[in-house]
């Protein structure tokens, strides 16, 4: 396991190697993290011309994740739209504490707004005070900080209308009796668990006939998600349908259906995109999935970034601010902005969307 | 079993001790695959559809195989003494690959992609073992590094892309669960692979050189061995393996993130352990890094199935390595033993 050659020489070599390692990693990650459309977006000019320059950076829980691209390119065109500059970093694993030292870097480069989609709603928070001490707006959108770390959240659908929506969705497709289960991201994700809570509320109260018989979690991982909805498979042979709550979960639950026996027999519904689940929809594996449009969502952060930037407004409640193509946006209680309803994709629209 | 016959010695003698050392290491074996039918035989009482329903029984046999790869190929680095961190990059960057390679190049052959994946494999590989033989840096060091610049480079080129089911010809992923005679295609190969690895560890010379570099690296350069050569050997084989595993991976899951593959490493080297291939080199078989590959999966895929908790499978996987390593260390004490007490026998 260890080389036995320890000779000055060995060492010298040793050093220079790890070295060159280091230079190749930072070199690699640097290529995917910094994607800037247009605008210079390493080192932000402090002005060029009254406000309309704003430098926004968006901070994703990962990167090399489909859906928060999505939601990068709805920032970057409302920053196209106002003039501003943007720039786009984010760790690889979307890990608790993996997003502190990409805050810290924003904030000494001194940009105007940090948009974040949290990991954590508590390890990323004295970061964020750290950022917002140096007159940095932070903007939270998709995943929520705690509330007293931010000034505005940028809420993609209520966690009521999701879990609504998702219930609907698969009572819909099983007939509205039977046993289902929901295969989830990571067991500690704030998202997944508030809405599986009221997922829960809305079976118990609406649909006494489905009984949710287990939650696993596949850690957001293809493998793992694959590995869960096996064992659910073989644990409940009268499961009916499978309800799961995140992008990666649903495309591997319904590629494991798609090649199982249990195909046309298990419904998989939740919360995924169409690129990912045209495969499925197409050949009817899966009936139906939602999902708000994470462009619109991005977009609107963008905005609210803005308007909190020029001081048009504070992040209290009842503030209004203009999010163009999307039209005008109240701040709600704890300086909450709602975007909408999620939306349903299914066979006879999917062909019209592409993210 | 571990030093190439000299002339000094009863070669007779020798014989039983090799045999007897021979018996030992295959008792470990067969003592991890009387572990896995424990586990299957027991999570099949519990819940028959374990084993018998179509999907359980094809699970049993393709959730271990692609890992499986990996795991050789680990075992081919641990037995010189060294150890292989990069096997989950490279799985993740050949996997990118070839969706990659059936998107940018319409109709191109599977056989070729899989031919790419193990031609790209290996070459990260040789990267692997260049820098460990030459520089003479632990191996541990040098691939931990190789696995952040081979995940850096990954994401670098995968950004926020990702290859889902559509973009791969149905043939390709229709691979991932083809049956020829009821065994799953991915698993056949696997074993083709394994058959010819363990051929080759067992019966070639240069398969023997690769237990005497583990065993005692020094005398195996006086001794005149090319220790060099077998080392960056041992690390194209996991390369090249783990590159075959990442096709294959793309061919089972039909989605492939730059994430794919992370945490592969550990799983390979916990299943050579488990399987008896000695984390201090010089020890162990392919078959039992390839046995342990199968028990790690089965295990993870019968706990949920037997009703433990997610967060308790993963102290249960630990604590078999740690088992495992134990039980290594009571043997290797017991078998030392033994050996000096047939040495003292033989010179009376």
């Amino acid at each position: 396991m260890f080389s036995r050659h320890t000779g000055r020489r060995g060492r010298l070599f040793g050093a220079a190697a790890l070295t060159m390692a280091a230079g190749l990693v930072l070199a690699g990650c640097a290529g995917g993290e910094t994607e800037t459309p247009g605008d210079n977006g390493a080192a932000p000019a402090p002005d060029n011309g009254g406000d309309s320059n704003f430098s926004i950076t968006f901070l994703p829980k990962n990167l090399g994740n489909p859906y928060f691209d999505t939601s990068n390119a709805g920032g970057a065109e409302a920053i196209a739209e106002f003039g501003g500059s943007f720039q786009e970093v984010g760790p690889t694993e979307a890990s608790p504490t993996s997003q502190v030292s990409f805050i810290q870097t924003a904030a000494q480069q001194g940009v105007d707004a940090l948009v974040v989609s949290a990991n954590d709603p508590a390890a990323i928070c004295d970061a964020l005070d750290e950022a917002r001490s140096v007159d940095v707006k932070v903007v939270t959108f998709d995943s929520d900080t705690n509330a007293e770390c931010r000034d505005l959240f940028i809420n993609q659908a209520e966690a009521e209308g999701i879990a609504r929506v998702q219930v609907e969705m698969i009572a819909d497709q099983i007939g509205g009796e039977g046993q289902i289960a929901i295969l989830s991201a990571a067991a500690n994700a704030t998202n997944q668990n508030a809405w599986i809570e009221l997922m829960q509320e809305e079976l118990a109260a609406n649909w006494p006939d489905i009984e949710l018989v287990d939650v696993v979690y596949g850690d957001d991982d293809d493998q793992t998600s694959f590995d869960r909805t096996a064992a659910l498979l073989q644990t409940y042979p009268e499961l009916k349908g499978i309800v799961s709550p995140t992008t990666v979960g649903i495309a591997a639950a319904a590629r494991y259906i798609q090649t199982s026996q249990f195909q046309g027999q298990v419904a998989v519904t939740g919360l995924g995109t169409p690129n990912q689940m045209r495969e499925y929809v197409e050949d009817g594996t899966v009936g139906a999935f939602a999902l708000w449009n994470p462009a619109d969502l991005g977009y609107l952060a963008a905005y609210a970034a803005k308007a909190l930037v020029e001081g048009t407004i504070t992040g209290a409640e009842g503030d209004t601010f203009d999010a163009g193509r999307l039209g005008s946006y109240t701040v709600g209680a704890n300086g909450t902005v709602l975007l909408g309803d999620p939306f349903v994709f299914n066979a006879d629209n999917i062909a019209d969307f592409n993210f | 079993m571990t030093v190439p016959t000299t002339a000094a010695g009863s070669v007779a003698a020798r014989r039983t001790v090799m045999s007897k050392v021979g018996a030992r290491l295959l008792s470990r074996e067969a003592g991890v695959a009387a572990t896995l039918i424990l586990v299957v035989v027991f999570t099949t009482l519990q819940n028959p559809n374990f084993v018998f329903s179509p999907d359980g029984y094809r699970d049993l046999l393709l959730t271990p195989s692609i890992l499986m790869l990996v795991a050789v190929g680990q075992a081919f680095v641990i037995i010189t003494r060294n150890v292989d961190l990069s096997v989950g990059s490279i799985v993740g960057i050949t996997a990118y690959l070839t969706g990659r390679l059936f998107i940018d190049i319409p109709g191109i052959p599977v056989l070729a992609v899989f031919l790419a994946g193990a031609i790209v494999g290996g070459a990260l590989g040789l990267i692997n073992g260049a820098l460990v033989a030459v520089a003479r840096v632990p191996a541990l060091v040098i691939t931990l590094g190789t696995l952040y610049i081979y995940r850096g480079l990954n994401v670098a080129w995968v950004g926020s892309d990702r290859i889902n089911a559509s973009d791969l010809p149905r043939e390709f992923r229709s691979l991932g669960t083809d049956q020829i005679l009821s065994i799953p295609v991915l698993t056949i190969v696997a074993v083709l692979v394994l058959i010819a690895a363990a051929w080759y560890l067992r019966n070639t010379r240069g398969g023997r050189e690769f237990y005497a570099i583990g065993s005692d690296p020094d005398a195996a350069d006086l001794y005149g061995l090319k220790v060099n050569r077998r080392i960056i050997t041992a690390f194209v084989m996991s390369g090249a393996l783990s590159g075959l595993a990442g096709v294959m991976f793309a061919a089972r899951y039909g989605t492939v993130s730059s994430q794919a593959g992370t945490g592969w490493e550990l799983q390979a080297i916990g299943a050579a352990v488990i399987g008896g291939v000695a984390i201090s080199g010089g020890v162990g078989t392919v078959w039992g890094a390839a046995i342990g590959a199968f028990l790690l999966l089965t295990i993870n895929r019968a706990l949920p199935v037997i009703g433990i908790q997610d967060f308790w499978q993963r102290a249960v996987v630990g604590a078999l390595i740690i088992g495992a390593i134990v039980l290594d260390r009571v043997l290797a004490v017991r078998q030392a033993r033994k050996l000096r007490e047939m040495r003292d026998t033989d010179n009376d």
